[in-house]
């Protein structure tokens, strides 16, 4: 385990202690607590380096190295207008964080029904919530995740969203993180409490993206508790500028019979890590995982999950789709660890990969803990190129290659598109999809398998 | 105007020529059928007419309605009344049916200058065209080809060409695999479609085919090269006597 020394530590150090002088909630015992107990671990811990298990094919050095700040005090002032296109035809709230800090001006939360709190998380730290302090940092983590424990040591502002037991919220709740260029490099820590009691419906989408450019780090930890029997869909877009480090944690736990549906869509960034780490703590519980990256130029998307089966009789779906281009890199490691007692257990993986250059990589590593002796465990992975087979067939019925070509990666796409709930959310995300994969269809290079009576129809 | 006119083709895959001669004159609303043994290049004919490119063409010309064909792309050749039935209809989940129907439909409207086809205006026309070729509406909302039988590939093969109407309908050995009543609700399909402004080549091994659709004009591919041509009576005597013969016959000239 690598050490980072104090002199490394340098201006995280820094930031910390000038951050504890005036962060919210600084005079809170248990949240002081909190962010000590964090700092103290990240200092311990360090960046995570390839040695790392669980960082073997992601190199965090570039983020290791560069010296972030915080944002300055002042908000950044956004007007209205710059927002439209980030709009959910519906949604029944819309909370703007600029930065990581929570913007009222820009923000909504006026169709929501009874019994639901739509705030930002520094609002309720202000306000003393009881909530807090028995539910935040309680699911997340610190030990040995370094950015977790960053996150937590910085935690200040993000959402919070608490929907009473039995109701039912049909229109998306939409959390939009919109970074907007500062003197660079800097960091946001957003930090998200999505709790849902008992029986309890809604959808989130957590979405991120930027205004103009800049070297930043965003570092997300969103803690979602579903109740017995609730069912919750939570939606994470990453679509910042290429110059973004993006970092993103989502804990959920789950009660008996709940149902938890975490959609992830990584299409911009340049260097991202996705977590998602459900623990499936009651019985009966169901988990479906459904992710989407794409990657173009020199892009990393680092996928990383974690399922936990902690109880019996629980199911489990991961599902997830890459298409890389250019010198993209992805990575999709699928842990599934089954407790000893977690019987009955049915977990399924599955991760289908499109390369549609000679440079594009994967790396696709599942990785399966059983420690029960009654489950049913499977995985699979695919790693592919554009079917030419496919390609000849749409052409021989009059479309031109360049058609063809995004017929078949939407078709691709559309697997995932398709395990979404109808709705306006989804409805959101395919056109994200679609803008997203309409450059990747113009790429004319060609995954190489020798195809050299191709090259020779060209020449000739 | 000749429709298509195959002038001393020669074709080769990965260096082993394929095709060595042929000559083939197809004159608008003819019927011409190639009947041969396997591996004597029945397949690639098809094939390089569609412009697949791994087949080389190293001599000879294809001219389609007078223009050059073999300096046209895949999708070209389509827009310009070339539609191929494959012999084995590739499956694209993903994509379903109806919705690469009228991609496909609107891409030729876009390339002859006429106005796309909208979902609306589509439907009735689509419905028709299942109604012709018996085919459950309901397959049309699943993926190109996913999970269908082989017969119901093949009708698949001919709904598209009822739809997107070709000048030049190329069948690769659309019978194989297909029981009685699939060949003959696709040669009906084929059928309906005959007119004076439209020529089609059958490509076929078994002259069961040709029992519900009539050719013109026969054909016998032996080895690459088309060693007899004959009216529809000449599939009957191939039925009756095997390959064997013609190639005696030619080997004995």
């Amino acid at each position: 385990m690598v050490t980072t020394s104090t002199q490394d530590l340098g201006t995280h150090l820094q930031n910390f202690t000038d951050f504890q002088r005036r962060a919210a909630g600084r005079n809170l015992p248990w949240l002081r607590k909190l962010r000590e107990d964090a700092f103290e671990r990240f200092a311990n811990v360090g960046f995570p380096t390839r040695h790392d298990e669980d960082w073997r094919f992601t190199n965090v050095a570039p983020i290791a190295r560069t010296e972030f700040r915080l944002p300055a005090k002042a908000l950044v002032q956004l007007p209205p207008a710059e927002l439209t296109s980030w709009n959910i035809q519906g949604s029944a709230a819309r909370l703007v964080f600029v930065n990581g800090r929570y913007a009222p001006e820009l923000s909504r939360a006026d169709a929501l029904p009874k019994g639901v709190t739509v705030t930002s998380l520094r609002e309720q730290i202000e306000g003393h919530s009881d909530q807090l302090s028995t539910q935040l940092g309680h699911y997340a983590s610190t030990e040995r995740d370094a950015f977790v424990a960053l996150n937590t040591a910085f935690l200040e502002d993000g959402a919070y969203v608490h929907v009473k037991r039995g109701v039912v919220v049909e229109a998306p709740i939409h959390l939009l993180f919109v970074s907007a260029f500062e003197h660079s490099p800097w960091m946001t820590h957003p930090r998200n409490l999505l709790l849902f009691e008992d029986q309890s419906q809604a959808t989130i989408v957590e979405e991120y993206t930027s205004l103009g450019g800049g070297v930043m780090l965003s570092n997300s930890v969103t803690e979602l508790v579903a109740g017995n029997d609730a069912h919750v869909s939570h939606y994470m877009i990453e679509r910042e500028h290429q110059e973004a480090f993006n970092v993103s944690t989502l804990r959920i736990q789950q009660g008996r019979t709940a149902n938890v549906s975490s959609h992830s869509f990584l299409l911009g960034g340049g260097l991202v890590r996705n977590n998602v780490h459900p623990v499936l703590a009651g019985e009966g519980g169901e988990c479906l995982i459904n992710g989407l990256f794409v990657g173009s130029g020199k892009q990393h998307l680092d996928n990383y999950m974690h399922v936990e089966h902690a109880s019996p009789h629980c199911s489990s779906r991961q599902f997830y789709n890459g298409i890389l281009d250019d010198n993209a890199h992805g990575v999709f490691h699928g842990r599934i660890v089954v407790h000893k007692d977690a019987q009955k257990t049915d977990a399924k993986q599955t991760n289908r990969n499109l390369l549609l250059s000679d440079d594009a990589q994967i790396d696709t590593k599942p990785q399966l803990e059983i420690y029960a002796d009654d489950v049913k465990c499977t995985h699979g992975a695919t790693i592919g190129q554009l079917d030419e087979n496919a390609l000849f067939y749409l052409r021989s019925r009059g479309m031109t290659e360049v058609e063809a070509r995004q017929l078949l990666l939407l078709a691709f796409a559309s697997e995932c598109v398709e395990r979404m709930r109808p709705g306006a959310a989804q409805i959101y995300v395919e056109e994200l999809i679609h803008a997203h994969l309409l450059p990747l269809r113009e790429n004319s290079r060609r995954a190489g398998v020798g195809t050299g009576g191709r090259n020779v129809e060209e020449v000739g | 105007m000749s429709f298509l006119e195959i002038k001393n083709l020669h074709v080769s895959v990965d260096g082993h020529e394929i095709l060595k001669g042929i000559d083939l004159t197809i004159n608008p609303g003819e019927v011409h059928s190639i009947m041969g043994p396997n591996g004597s290049g029945k397949s690639t004919l098809a094939q390089v007419l569609a412009r697949r490119d791994a087949y080389h063409v190293t001599e000879g010309s294809v001219t389609l309605m007078g223009k050059d064909l073999l300096e046209m792309k895949p999708e070209e050749a389509a827009c310009e009344g070339i539609f191929l039935a494959f012999q084995y209809p590739v499956e694209i989940p993903g994509i379903s049916n109806a919705y690469f129907l009228r991609s496909a439909l609107n891409a030729q409207r876009k390339f002859r200058g006429e106005e796309e086809m909208d979902a609306m205006d589509f439907l009735p026309f689509f419905r028709e065209k299942l109604k012709l070729l018996e085919m459950d509406e309901k397959l049309m909302n699943r993926s190109l080809n996913e999970g269908f039988s082989g017969g119901e590939k093949k009708r698949n093969e001919v709904l598209q060409m009822s739809i997107l109407q070709p000048r030049m309908a190329v069948l690769d050995e659309t019978d194989s695999g297909l029981d009685i009543d699939a060949l003959r609700i696709v040669a009906n399909g084929v059928n309906g479609l005959r007119s004076p402004e439209r020529s089609f080549l059958v490509v076929t091994h078994y002259q069961r085919l040709l029992n519900y659709i009539k050719p013109d004009f026969v054909h016998v591919l032996v080895d690459g090269r088309i060693l007899r041509s004959g009216g529809p009576e000449l599939a009957l005597e191939l039925e009756d006597k095997g390959y064997g013969w013609i190639e005696q016959e030619a080997a004995a000239v």
